[in-house]
C-alpha cells in the first residue's frame, strides 16, 4: 500500500522484438517485484507449451475493414516494441493477428466486438491486434475476454491525425485464466483515445496499457475498473509517454478488494520529457478494501523534465469503507449490506458513466453486482 | 403512542466515560429541548442512542415502546422508529440524493415506493423545504453548504415519518429564513402523528418557532436540571456557569 518513487528516465527504455533480449525475470526487477511469476505457467520464461486455444471472433460495424493475418504482415509492430520479456515472447510466438482497419474520415456506426474466447486454461495461446484508425474516422471498439486461457498478447491501437478512438477491453475471464496483455496507443495530431479497462475475472491479469504521442494536440483518456476477490492477482501498469508538446493525459483506476490474498498492483508512470512543453496530465489510483487479508500496491510515478507544463499531478489512496458512510445510510433505516452495496457503488458511479454503451455499462454493473453478492 | 425511555445511560469513547447517568423520557406529543455547553455529551447522547459504533455504552438502557433499543443494529434502530438529524450530516460520494432516499423509504416503509409516486412525494417535500429539484441529482450532502445539509435533514425527517426524532442542533448555522422553513418541517412533522422530538440546541431562536414542553439542562456527560420553556430564557440569559460549577463538583 505504500507509495514509492523511482526514476523512471532509465526504465522503458529497453525494448526489443527478441525474446533472448530479456532475460528469464527472477522476480527482483522492479517491473515483475508485484507479479507472482510462478502463476504465469511459465509465459515468463518460455516453458508455457504452446497448443492452448483462444477463438477470437470479430463482429464489425459495416465501415469497419477486417483481416486476419500472417505474422509477416508489413503493417504489424510499427506503433509499439515489446518492452519486457513476457510481450517479447508473445511477439515471437503469435501465429495470426488480427488487423482492424476504419478508413480515412469515416465514423464507423456501431460498435465493433473482439470477442476472445478461451478455451482453457492448460496450455499458453499468444495473440496479436492491430487497429488502425485512419485520420479524421472513428470508431469504438470492444475487446471481450471470456472462457479460461493463458493467454499473453499485444494490443496495436495506431490512432491517427484527428481520429477518434474509444476502447473497451473487459477481462472477464473464468476464475483459472491467466492473461498479460499490452495495450499501446499511438496518437498522431489531435487525435483522441478514450480505454476504458475492466478486470474481474482471472487467477493472474497483468495488463499494461501505454500511451505515446507523435504529434501535438493528442488526448488520452485511460480509465479502469476492477474488483479483485480471493486469491486473484490483478495487475495494471500504465505508461504515458509525454514526448511531444501540448498533449493531453488523464488516468483514472478504481479498484475494490475483497477477500483472502486478493491482491491489485497499479503502477502509473507518466513521463514528460523535456520537449514535451504545454502537457497536461493527472493520474489517480483508489483502492477499496473491504476485507482483511486483501492487499493493494499503488505506485504512481510522475517524473516532468521540463519547466513548462499545462499541468501535472498524481494521487494515490487505498483505505477501507467509510464508517461514516455506512452509518449515516444505516441510521435512515438501510440494511448493512445494502449501504455498503451503495457506498461501493457510489465509489465506481463516475466511471461508471463513462461507458457510453448502455448494454456494455449494464453488464459492467450487474458484474460489480454479482462480485457484491459473493 | 410511542416512548423513548432512557435510564441511567452511561457512554464512553475509547477509555474516556462521556455520558454518566443520563435519565430522559420523551412521549409522543412532546418536544423536549436539550440545552448544555460545548463537549458536555449532547452530540454523544444522540449518537448513542442511535447506535454509532464509535460511542460504547457500558451501562444503561434505552427503550422505544419498551423494546430494547441497545440490542439492535443501527438500521433495526431507525427501522423501529428513531431518527437522528445529524449535527454533521454525513458526505456519500457518488449516492445521489433521489436514490438514498429511494433506499432509506424502501427500507423504513418495507416495500419500494412506486417510482411516479416517490418522485411526486420527493417533489413536493421538497417545495416545502425550499430545496432546489436539482438537489435530487446531487451527490448527498456533497458540497452541500451547511444550510443546505440541515434542510436535507429535515427533508428524510419528513418522508422518513419516524416516531421520536432527535435533532443535534439542527438550528446551528441557518439564517433567518433556512431556520423558518426548517422549523416549519420540523413543527409539519409534530403536527403528522403521534410523534416526539428531542431538540438539541444553544439558542432560542429555533424555541420561539418549536415550543419545547420541557428544557433539560445538559452539562458533564449528564441532566442537571430540567423545567419548562421558561428555563431556556433563563439559560440565554446566565449562561452555563451554575451548572458548569455544578458538574465539576459533582
Ligand atoms: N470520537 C471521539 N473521540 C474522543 N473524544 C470524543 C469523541 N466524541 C466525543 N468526544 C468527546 O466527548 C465530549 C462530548 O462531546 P459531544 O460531541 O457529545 O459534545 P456536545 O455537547 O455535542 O458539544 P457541542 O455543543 O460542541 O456540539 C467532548 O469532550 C468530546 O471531545
Ligand atoms: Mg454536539
Amino acid at each position: 500500500m505504500g507509495l514509492e518513487t523511482k526514476p523512471l528516465s532509465t526504465l522503458h527504455e529497453k525494448a526489443s522484438y527478441d525474446v533472448a533480449d530479456f532475460p528469464v525475470p527472477t522476480g527482483r526487477e522492479e517491473e515483475w517485484r508485484f507479479t507472482p511469476l510462478a502463476r504465469l505457467k511459465g509465459l515468463h520464461d518460455g516453458t508455457a507449451a504452446v497448443t492452448g486455444g483462444v477463438v477470437v471472433d470479430v463482429e464489425a460495424a459495416p465501415e469497419v475493414r477486417v483481416e486476419t493475418v500472417a505474422r509477416d504482415d508489413a503493417r504489424l509492430g510499427r506503433t509499439y516494441t515489446p518492452a519486457d520479456r513476457v510481450s517479447a515472447q508473445a511477439y515471437s510466438s503469435f501465429e495470426k493477428a488480427t488487423v482492424v482497419t476504419v478508413p480515412r474520415m469515416t465514423a464507423a456506426s456501431r460498435p465493433t466486438v473482439i470477442t476472445l474466447r478461451g478455451s482453457g486454461a492448460g496450455a499458453a495461446a499468444y495473440g496479436h491486434i492491430l487497429v488502425s484508425v485512419e485520420p479524421m474516422a472513428e470508431a469504438v471498439l470492444v475487446l471481450d475476454h471470456r472462457g479460461s486461457a493463458v493467454y499473453a498478447d499485444n494490443v496495436e491501437f495506431d490512432v491517427a491525425e484527428g481520429a477518434t478512438l474509444k476502447v473497451v477491453s473487459l477481462q472477464d475471464w473464468d476464475d483459472d485464466a491467466v492473461h498479460v496483455s499490452h495495450h499501446h496507443a499511438r496518437l498522431g495530431k489531435d487525435a483522441t483515445f478514450r480505454s476504458f479497462v475492466v478486470t474481474l475475472g482471472g487467477d493472474l491479469v497483468r495488463l499494461s496499457p501505454s500511451v505515446s504521442y507523435t504529434a501535438p494536440g493528442g488526448d488520452a483518456d485511460l480509465t479502469g475498473l476492477y474488483f479483485v476477490d480471493a486469491g486473484q492477482h490483478l495487475e495494471h501498469r500504465l505508461l504515458v509517454d509525454h514526448s511531444v508538446p501540448n498533449c493531453r493525459s488523464n488516468v483514472t483506476y478504481k479498484g475494490a478488494l475483497q477477500g483472502d490474498a486478493a491482491h491489485a498492483v497499479w503502477i502509473g508512470d507518466v513521463i514528460i520529457r523535456a520537449e514535451a512543453e504545454g502537457t497536461d496530465t493527472y493520474e489517480l489510483n483508489r483502492n477499496l478494501i473491504l476485507t482483511d487479508g486483501a492487499r493493494a500496491d499503488s505506485v504512481p510515478n510522475l517524473e516532468i523534465l521540463t519547466g513548462e507544463v499545462a499541468g501535472a499531478g498524481h494521487a494515490s489512496a487505498s483505505g477501507r469503507l467509510d464508517d461514516e458512510h455506512i452509518f449515516y445510510l444505516q441510521a435512515r433505516g438501510i440494511p448493512f449490506d445494502e449501504a455498503r452495496r451503495l457506498v461501493i457503488h457510489g465509489f465506481f458511479a463516475q466511471l461508471l458513466e463513462k461507458i457510453q454503451l448502455p448494454e456494455l455499462r449494464e453488464r459492467v454493473l450487474s458484474a460489480v453486482e454479482a462480485e457484491l453478492a459473493r | 403512542m410511542s416512548t423513548l425511555e432512557i435510564r441511567d445511560l452511561h457512554v464512553a469513547v475509547g477509555d474516556k466515560e462521556i455520558l454518566r447517568g443520563v435519565d430522559l423520557t420523551v412521549r409522543s406529543g412532546e418536544t423536549h429541548a436539550i440545552m448544555g455547553p460545548n463537549g458536555s455529551g449532547k452530540s454523544t447522547l444522540a449518537y448513542a442512542v442511535a447506535g454509532h459504533p464509535k460511542y460504547t455504552v457500558t451501562s444503561g438502557t434505552v427503550l422505544l415502546d419498551g423494546e430494547d433499543l441497545l440490542d439492535m443494529a443501527v438500521d433495526e434502530r431507525a427501522r423501529a422508529g428513531l431518527f437522528l438529524a445529524m449535527q454533521y450530516p454525513v458526505e456519500v460520494p457518488g449516492v445521489s440524493v433521489s436514490n438514498f432516499l429511494r433506499s432509506a423509504i424502501t427500507a423504513v416503509r418495507g416495500e419500494a415506493p412506486k417510482l411516479r409516486e416517490f418522485a411526486k412525494e420527493l417533489k413536493s417535500g421538497m417545495d416545502a423545504l425550499s430545496i432546489d429539484p436539482a438537489f435530487a441529482q446531487r451527490n448527498t450532502n456533497e458540497g452541500f453548504s451547511g444550510g443546505e445539509k440541515k434542510r436535507h435533514e429535515i427533508l428524510q425527517l419528513e418522508l422518513l415519518k419516524p416516531k421520536i426524532a432527535v435533532l443535534d442542533e439542527t438550528d446551528s448555522g441557518l439564517d433567518v429564513d433556512a431556520l423558518r422553513v426548517v422549523s416549519e418541517g420540523v413543527n409539519r412533522f409534530r403536527a403528522s402523528g403521534d410523534t416526539g422530538v428531542l431538540l438539541i440546541t444553544h439558542y432560542t431562536r429555533i424555541l420561539r418557532y418549536v415550543k419545547p414542553d420541557f428544557v433539560h439542562v445538559f452539562a458533564g456527560g449528564r441532566v442537571v436540571e430540567e423545567g419548562g420553556p421558561e428555563l431556556a430564557d433563563k439559560l440565554e440569559a446566565e449562561g452555563y456557569e451554575a451548572y458548569t460549577s455544578k458538574a465539576a463538583s459533582a
